[in-house]
C-alpha cells in the first residue's frame, strides 16, 4: 500500500488530485478568514496594549507560516537529493516565493506593530535580525535558482542550500531569549499558553485561515510549475521534430 | 469602527497582509492561466508529448 506523497508521484496523478482539491481549499480559507477577521476585530480590548494588539492576529500567523514555509522548502529539498521524489524540486521551488512573501507581511506587521509600542518601527534584535536573514535566505533561493540555466543543477544547488539554511528556525525560535525586545513565546511553549482564551481563540482562527490559505496557495503553484515543465517538453518535442524534419532528404 | 490613537498602524498592518496576499493570488492565477494558454496553442498546432516522456525532473 503507497503513501499518499508515493501515489503523488505521478505528476498526471497529482494535477488531477490537486485540482479536485484546490477550490475546497479556497472556499475553507475564505470562510475561515471571515470568521477570523471577525473574531479580530471584535477581541476585547489587550490590558496593556489596547487595540493595537489586534495587529497579533496577522503578525503571528505570518511568522508561524514563514517558518512553515522555509521547513517545506527544506523538507522537499531533502525529498529531492535524498529520495530523488519526482515533484520534490517542484515543492521546494513552488513553495519558496510563497515563504518569502509571508516572512515579508510578517516583518512589515511587526515594524507597524513595532512603532506604537516600542517607539521604533525596527531595532536590530536578535528575533527581528534572524527573521529578516530568513527574507534573505528565501531571496537568494529564488536569486540562485533563476540564475543558473540548467534546472538539473540549478535545482540541486538550491537544494543543498536551503538544507544549509535550515539552521535558521532554531535560531528564530530561540532568539527571543537572547536579551531581546520582542516578547518570549506565547502559544507555542512548554505549558499552558499564557494569552487569554479571549484573545487566543482569534488568533487560533486567523492562523488555521492563514494555513488554509497558504496550503492552497502552494498546491496551485505547484500546478503552475508542473504546467511550466509540460510546456518545456512540448517546447523541446517541438525542436526535436523540426530537426528530423529538416534532415530529412527532399523528395 | 474606533480602534484608539494607534489605529492607522492597525488598518496599515490588515491592508499590507491584504495587498500582499492579494497581489500574490492574482499572480498565481495569471501564471497558471498563461502556462495553460501556451501549452494549449502548442497543442492545436500539433505537438504532443510522448507516452511516458518524464514531465519533471
Amino acid at each position: 500500500m503507497s503513501t499518499l506523497p508515493q501515489s503523488l508521484a505521478n505528476p498526471t496523478r497529482f494535477m488531477a488530485f490537486s485540482a479536485w482539491v484546490l477550490p475546497w481549499l479556497a472556499a475553507a480559507a475564505c470562510v475561515l478568514l471571515t470568521i477570523g477577521l471577525y473574531m479580530s476585530f471584535t477581541a476585547p480590548l489587550d490590558y496593556q496594549q489596547g487595540h493595537a494588539a489586534k495587529i497579533m492576529f496577522v503578525h503571528v500567523p505570518t511568522a508561524w507560516l514563514s517558518m512553515f514555509g522555509y521547513a517545506l522548502v527544506a523538507f522537499s529539498s531533502f525529498g529531492l537529493l535524498v529520495f530523488r521524489h519526482p515533484l520534490a524540486d517542484v515543492s521546494a521551488k513552488a513553495a519558496a516565493p510563497i515563504g518569502a512573501v509571508f516572512t515579508l507581511l510578517c516583518l512589515l506587521t511587526g515594524s507597524l506593530w513595532g512603532k506604537p509600542m516600542w517607539g521604533a518601527f525596527w531595532v536590530w534584535d536578535p528575533r527581528l535580525t534572524s527573521v529578516l536573514i530568513l527574507f534573505l535566505l528565501y531571496i537568494g533561493l529564488i536569486a540562485l535558482r533563476s540564475s543558473i540555466e540548467d534546472e538539473t543543477l540549478a535545482a540541486k544547488l538550491t537544494a543543498v542550500l536551503s538544507l544549509v539554511g535550515i539552521v535558521i528556525l532554531p535560531v528564530i525560535k530561540f532568539s527571543v531569549e537572547w536579551n531581546s525586545l520582542h516578547q518570549p513565546a506565547s502559544v507555542m511553549r512548554l505549558g499552558a499558553p499564557t494569552i487569554h482564551p479571549s484573545l487566543l481563540w482569534p488568533l487560533l482562527v486567523m492562523a488555521i485561515a492563514m494555513s488554509v490559505l497558504f496550503l492552497a496557495l502552494y498546491l496551485k503553484a505547484m500546478r503552475n510549475e508542473v504546467l511550466r515543465r509540460r510546456l518545456k517538453a512540448l517546447h523541446a518535442h517541438q525542436v526535436r521534430a523540426s530537426v528530423e524534419l529538416a534532415r530529412q532528404p527532399a523528395g | 469602527m474606533d480602534l484608539g490613537p494607534h489605529a492607522a498602524y492597525i488598518w496599515s498592518a490588515y491592508a499590507a497582509v491584504g495587498i500582499g496576499l492579494a497581489v500574490l493570488i492574482i499572480w498565481l492565477v495569471y501564471d497558471g492561466r498563461r502556462q495553460q494558454r501556451l501549452i494549449d496553442e502548442l497543442e492545436a498546432r500539433g505537438v504532443r508529448r510522448r507516452s511516458g516522456q518524464p514531465e519533471c525532473e
